[in-house]
Parts: structure tokens; C-alpha cells; sequence
């Protein structure tokens, strides 16, 4: 049986993200000094060190891309979470494979119609070539209309309509299983302002939890027990880590975020496997979010009661195998 | 949960102890609200002694956010002294070290919130 594979295509939150060249120089700057000594005369040999040695907040970037992710079962049809930013990425990886002459079909579920979660569709290649087909899901009633809205003069110069793909929308009932392209998914109402929908997709007795964009009130212990049931034994949970705890608890309680700490909490109390930080808040640069990172590695050795959480932080080109 | 106290002139020193989580949370928030409600500028200032508590959770972290906001809107203060090193990890990983006044000891911070607590705080243990 193959294995199933989670690609984060975008994984910063509200709006992407671009490292600058300031940024740029600094880290290239790190990087020499770390290697200073080492005979790294290669192209070969450097690139096995920073894989392997450099410290990877130098090495690497977090993004990036606004949310979108792929789960891969196997199957000849491909399946996505949100068309932020990064689908643009996405899309062309897909033409890049394929060329533009293979026609395949997109699963996509929607979290919800906030900007940063669909911004990525007007740039999305396959969808401008027909024989291509994409299904999108939600739960939202206005899920077709803000999806062509936001290609509406003045916003963008290609209407809707004017796609080559065809396009298809089906708005899902929070609650209930359905089986789409070998995975069984349900929907779960998340607090987030207009709401927002976590999925649970099963496959090959395999839980993925994708719960981004959710706020949860510890205060409400019915709230905490569902959240837990919803994750419960899951293999990996991919849950929206965008605000400290001080921060999702006072100034920015009701903005419909959550933390690092309490993903841990919950992950713990329903025996999930593997948390992976998610939508990373825009102002953290790339030392802020590994030391989220590390801490919250520390934090699960802290609280931990049962067996261990693995903890892994998103970035854009990431690849799980579940 | 069980809370002890202590005054020292103006200034209320409450002991805390044990795991602050989601089963003894309810308590600790019973037990804080009527110190709290007594917390003003011309009242007591609110110390919390954390020198015997092992483990705090989010939800007790939330319970503490909500006594500093309410003392706050009244004008009173409450603060957070004598840390375990793994409390203290915990609040510095959930960034409420941002957000609360924590100090070293009791003493520190009977120092920096209540002179006439202080006196009578060394007083006590005939410093």
C-alpha cells in the first residue's frame, strides 16, 4: 500500500510573505561565517552542508505562499485545502509534470472565503485549460460567488466565466462523511469571523486533520471536547499556530486565531500523532517562527502525559509522508 | 485548589500549589475572584506566589489573564513571583512573561509594589 504524502504549497497566513533582500543578505551573511573553515569548495559539498548542518532558520525559509495544501493518496486525481497564494506554485508543478495537454481533476476544500484562502485562484494555470476539472467544496453558500466575484472588474482582468476549465461547485454539510477521490472527508464548523470549516479526511485508516483559521476557547469545555473528538488518533493535524497564547487570549481574543500551545493541548487530549505549525502570522520572520518552533517542542515535553507528539512547523515546499 | 494567604501591610500574597490544569482551574478562579475583586488602586496589591506550583495549562494561563484584566480595569495590580524554572519556561513559551509582571521572589516583588509589605514582610523573618 503507497503511503500517503502532504505537500504545503502556502503556508503563511492573512497574506504572503516575501523574504527581502536585506533579509537575504543577513542569512547569506550567517551562513559564511558558519562556514568558515570548512572545505566547501563544491557545489556539491556546500549544498550537503546547509542541508544538513546549517542551522535551519538560515537555511531555509517558511514562507511564503498564503494557505494551500495537497494530499496525495495515490490516486490519478488531485486533492487541495484552500486556493491561497500558493496554488499559483501548485499549478505549476502540475503543468510541469504533465504539460498542458493532460487533463486531470482538482478536489479542492475550502476552509473558508477570506481573501488570503482564495487569492490564488485567478493565478491558478490549469484552471485556463479546458478539459481540466475542478470541484470545489465548502461550506459556505456563498462559495461560488466569492470565487467569481473576486475576478470581477475592476479586481481582475479575466471574468470568471472566461476560464477554459470546467469548474463545479458543491457546498458540503458540516457534520456529515462524504467519499471524494478515495478519501472519506468531514467538515467541522470552526469559530473564525464568518466561519470558517475544519476537514478530517480518512484514507487507508490514515486521520488528516487540515484546522486552520480556528479559534478555540478554552473556557468552553463542549468546544475543547470537540475540537478533541475531531482530532482524535489523528496521524496528522495541520492547525493554525498564528498568535502566541498571551496574544490569542487578551488583544487579540475573537480574532479567530490560535496558538502554538493550546494545538499542543488539544493534539495531547485526543492522542493525536503529529502536529505540524500552521498559517504563520505575517510580522514573525524566519528566527521568530523557529523559535515558535522549538519552543513548542519543548512545550509537548512539558505537558506531555501520554505518548509523545511529534511537532513539525510548516513551510512552503514541505513534503509529510503519513 | 487550595490558596493560602499572607498580608504584608497593603500588599496580599496568595500561595498557590500544585497543577493548575484543566481539573483544578474551576478553583483557582473560585478562589482568585474575591481577592480580585478587592484588588484597586487603593487596595491590595495581589501577589501570587508561585514558588510551590509545578505545572501551569492554558486554561489557567487564561484564568490569570482574565484576574490581571479585571484588577487592571480597577486599577489594582497582580503580579506573579517565585517561578519554578519550568513555570516559568511555560510562560515564557506562551509569551505571558510579555504580559505579567514576574518576579524573582516574593520579596522582589513586595520591593518593587509595596514598600510598607516589604517592612513588614522582614519583619516577619526578623531580617
Amino acid at each position: 500500500m503507497a503511503g500517503l504524502r502532504v505537500t504545503f504549497w502556502g503556508t503563511r497566513g492573512s497574506i504572503p510573505v516575501a523574504l527581502d533582500s536585506a533579509s537575504i543578505r543577513d542569512r547569506l551573511a550567517k551562513a559564511i561565517v558558519a562556514a568558515a573553515g570548512r572545505s566547501l569548495d563544491t557545489h556539491d559539498k556546500a549544498r550537503a552542508w546547509v542541508d544538513n548542518e546549517l542551522d535551519f532558520a538560515v537555511s531555509h525559509t517558511f514562507g511564503g505562499n498564503s494557505a494551500c495544501i495537497q494530499l496525495d493518496g495515490g490516486g490519478k486525481e488531485y486533492v487541495l485545502c484552500d486556493l491561497g497564494s500558493g496554488v499559483r506554485v501548485f499549478g505549476h508543478h502540475v503543468l510541469a509534470r504533465h504539460g498542458p495537454a493532460h487533463s486531470s481533476v482538482y478536489h479542492v476544500f475550502m476552509s473558508h472565503l477570506h481573501w488570503d484562502h482564495i487569492m490564488g485562484f485567478p493565478f491558478f494555470a490549469p484552471a485556463y485549460v479546458p478539459g481540466n476539472t475542478i470541484r470545489i467544496y465548502g461550506c459556505h453558500a456563498e462559495l461560488e460567488s466569492a470565487l467569481r466575484r473576486q475576478q470581477d472588474a475592476p479586481f481582475f482582468p479575466v471574468p470568471f466565466h472566461r476560464l477554459g476549465a470546467t469548474i463545479e461547485f458543491q457546498v458540503l454539510q458540516p457534520g456529515r462523511s462524504y467519499d471524494i477521490a478515495g478519501w472519506s472527508v468531514t467538515a467541522k464548523l470552526q469559530a473564525h469571523s464568518g466561519d470558517s470549516y475544519g476537514y478530517r479526511f480518512v484514507r487507508d485508516d490514515k486521520v488528516i486533520v487540515y484546522t486552520t483559521d480556528s479559534e478555540h476557547r478554552l473556557d468552553d469545555q463542549v468546544a475543547v471536547e470537540g475540537a478533541a473528538t475531531f482530532f482524535a488518533d489523528a496521524d496528522l493535524v495541520i492547525f493554525d499556530a498564528m498568535y502566541s497564547l498571551a496574544e490569542a487570549v487578551s488583544v487579540k481574543e475573537d480574532w479567530g486565531h490560535s496558538s502554538n500551545v493550546v494545538g499542543v493541548e488539544l493534539c495531547q487530549l485526543a492522542g493525536a500523532k503529529h502536529l505540524v505549525l500552521f498559517h504563520h502570522e505575517p510580522a514573525n520572520n524566519d528566527e521568530r517562527i523557529a523559535q515558535v518552533w522549538r519552543e513548542t517542542v519543548r512545550y509537548e515535553e512539558i505537558s506531555r502525559s501520554g505518548a509523545p507528539l511529534r511537532i513539525s512547523v510548516a513551510y512552503d515546499g514541505l513534503e509529510i509522508e503519513v | 485548589m487550595h490558596i493560602s494567604q499572607e498580608r504584608y501591610a497593603d500588599a496580599l500574597v496568595l500561595a498557590l500549589a500544585g497543577r493548575i490544569d484543566n481539573s483544578t482551574t474551576e478553583g483557582l478562579k473560585t478562589g482568585l475572584d474575591s481577592y480580585v475583586a478587592a484588588c484597586r488602586s487603593e487596595g491590595d496589591r495581589l501577589i501570587l506566589d508561585f514558588s510551590r506550583v509545578e505545572y501551569i495549562s492554558s486554561v489557567g494561563l487564561r484564568v490569570l489573564m482574565l484576574a490581571a484584566k479585571q484588577s487592571r480595569e480597577q486599577g489594582g495590580t497582580i503580579v506573579v513571583a517565585a517561578m519554578q524554572p519550568v513555570v516559568r519556561e511555560i510562560f515564557e513559551i506562551s509569551r505571558f512573561n510579555l504580559v505579567f509582571e514576574c518576579f524573582g521572589s516574593v520579596r522582589e516583588a513586595l520591593a518593587k509594589l509595596s514598600p510598607a509589605g516589604l517592612v513588614a514582610y522582614d519583619a516577619k523573618r526578623g531580617e
